[in-house]
């Protein structure tokens, strides 16, 4: 990075630290926390879509799409998150080689499951044969995403559902009174308002969601706790950068990132809580009529 | 004429092209120095990233590093999301009941205890010894009077001793060497320890043109002297050779 870096033995404490900082592992460490956050961005709107999904099929008056939705909100909620984390990406991927196999090689006569093997003709890799290792991290991440929108969605429809229960039974009586089908009432006025009862839940899943992204490290995703144990354990000569153990000041590194992420989405739901509140037959809602009033 | 030649060039293009694809993914840990590790500017280091660069030149086969951890590291294989190990893995019968092994690379090393200076070498048999988990040390462990620490990663053993939550660690001797010497407060304590066999390449069951092929550079590289010159680069002149 520096100039002087060429060779950090000789080097003054500070130079020897900034030489440090910016060296390639740490220019990794650092981009792993715009991986988090990328995950972040990508599975919130997702699991929210499961989750609308979700809420709609347990609402629902079809039973068979009733019990789609029971079954998956109950299934996954029942079973311990890391378990889902670790099965997604191995179940997805060994089936889409599957359904990939019987497309593409009809021909095969071995099984394909050789013992502890899981052999699946060239044509059905997925990634592909011969991809870079940029196509092979999409891939790994995208399974990540997929894993953690199947589990937050989960959550996220229970919440869903029961906001739409928690609007009032007059305003969909009175929508019903106007002549408004089930669905217009649904959509003009359930879905309007169910928002400002589904924040509190929402945020705290939300929360929840921030703090499983180590599980990443799991997915062999070299997230930031990945980077902060590589880096921080004791380094011997046969490294640039020689030192002891310092896994404390990286793992303190992480606890102020966290803790900043969690304050600010904090503000971010309360501001949220507030707009949405405007107008609304809450108490909340009320207490902001007044004040503009006044 | 000149459009066959040129088809002929195309056909011939394409066919290399296929060749060069077919990429042989190598599965590492990327924490054990001096077998391998990555280094400050990000990048695989280490013996068996030398070993491993040099038998795919003499293969002429192109390889991919991937990083594994070591738990996961033979499901993993098996799993097909990489096609050796190449990691400091000793070959052990219960291994090959899951997995091949070209021939050793590298000889058995003896496996030794480190602990704090001044530590008497009794802990051995009745205090705490840390060692990384599924390796043959946790095993060797387990069958002593001591008891069996187990952690993720083979930093993570030496943590252990010097917060005193283990009384020594067990682990190759390669590994425990540039630590001990250059740490002032640990010591090799006891008796060094004898456990399984030399270190191998790790492969499918089920690949066995590809065991065969990396046998025959493993021979090749031990009759031409070019696999003593990497052990002595990376372990020192004490080192066995072959």
């Amino acid at each position: 990075m520096f100039q002087f870096c060429a060779d950090p033995s000789i080097l003054p404490d500070w130079q020897w630290f900034a030489c440090y900082l910016t060296s390639g592992t740490h220019l990794a460490f650092y981009r792993s926390f715009l991986v988090v956050m990328l995950l972040l961005v990508v599975v919130a709107p997702l699991a929210l879509g499961m989750g609308m999904l979700g809420a709609l099929a347990l609402r629902s008056h079809f039973l068979p799409f009733n019990w789609v939705g029971q079954g998956y909100v109950n299934l996954v909620r029942g079973v311990p998150d890391i378990v889902f984390f670790l099965f997604v990406p191995i179940a997805l991927g060994q089936g889409i080689e599957w359904v990939l196999h019987q497309i593409n090689c009809p021909d095969w006569d071995q099984p394909i499951r050789q013992g502890n093997d899981f052999i699946v003709c060239r044509e059905a890799k997925m990634p592909p044969v011969g991809a870079s290792a940029w196509v092979r991290n999409v891939y790994g991440f995208a399974m990540a995403v997929v894993a953690f929108a199947l589990v937050f969605g989960a959550f996220v429809a229970n919440t869903l559902y029961g906001a739409m229960r928690a609007v009032p039974r007059a305003q969909i009586e009175t929508a019903e009174a106007y002549g408004m089908t089930r669905a217009q009432a649904f959509r003009r006025i359930v879905l309007p308002q169910m928002w400002v009862f589904a924040l509190p839940g929402l945020s705290n899943i939300w929360q929840i969601l921030i703090k499983s992204t180590p599980l990443l490290f799991l997915l062999g995703i070299q997230d930031a706790v990945f980077w902060a144990r590589e880096l921080g354990g004791a380094k011997t000569s046969l490294f640039t950068y020689p030192h002891p153990d310092w896994r404390v000041w990286y793992f303190m590194a992480l606890l102020v990132f966290y803790l900043f992420l969690t304050w600010a989405s904090e503000r971010g739901f309360g501001w949220l809580t507030l707009r949405m509140s405007h107008g609304q037959a809450t108490a909340e809602g009320e207490r902001l009529r007044r004040k503009a009033v006044a | 004429m000149k459009k066959l030649t040129l088809t002929l060039a195309a056909l011939a293009l394409s066919a290399t092209g296929a060749a060069a694809q077919d990429v042989v993914r190598m599965g590492t840990e990327g924490a054990y120095p001096p077998f391998n590790f990555i280094n400050d500017a990000n990048e695989l280091e280490g013996f068996e990233i030398d070993l491993g660069n040099e038998m795919c030149q003499r293969a002429e086969l192109t390889c991919e590093w991937v990083i594994n951890d070591w738990d996961t590291i033979i499901p993993n294989l098996v799993a097909g999301n990489y096609d050796t190990i190449i990691a400091g893995m000793s070959i052990t019968d219960a291994r090959r009941e899951v997995i091949a092994f070209t021939q050793e690379y590298k000889m058995p090393d003896p496996s030794l205890y480190a602990a704090l200076s001044g530590t008497d070498s009794s802990v051995i048999e009745g205090g705490v010894i840390a060692a990384q988990s599924n390796t043959i040390q946790a095993g060797h462990v387990a069958e002593t009077g001591a008891d069996l620490l187990e952690f993720p990663t083979p930093d993570e053993t030496i943590s252990a001793v010097r917060s005193g939550e283990a009384d020594a660690v067990l682990a190759d001797g390669d590994f425990l060497r540039t630590i001990v010497n250059e740490a002032a407060d640990l010591e090799f304590v006891g008796e060094p320890v004898f456990v399984g066999g030399g270190v191998g390449m790790g492969l499918r069951q089920s690949d066995t043109e590809l065991r065969e092929t990396f046998d025959a550079v493993i021979a090749e590289m031990k009759e031409d002297g070019s696999l003593n010159e990497l052990l002595i680069k990376w372990f020192g002149e004490d080192t066995p050779v072959f």
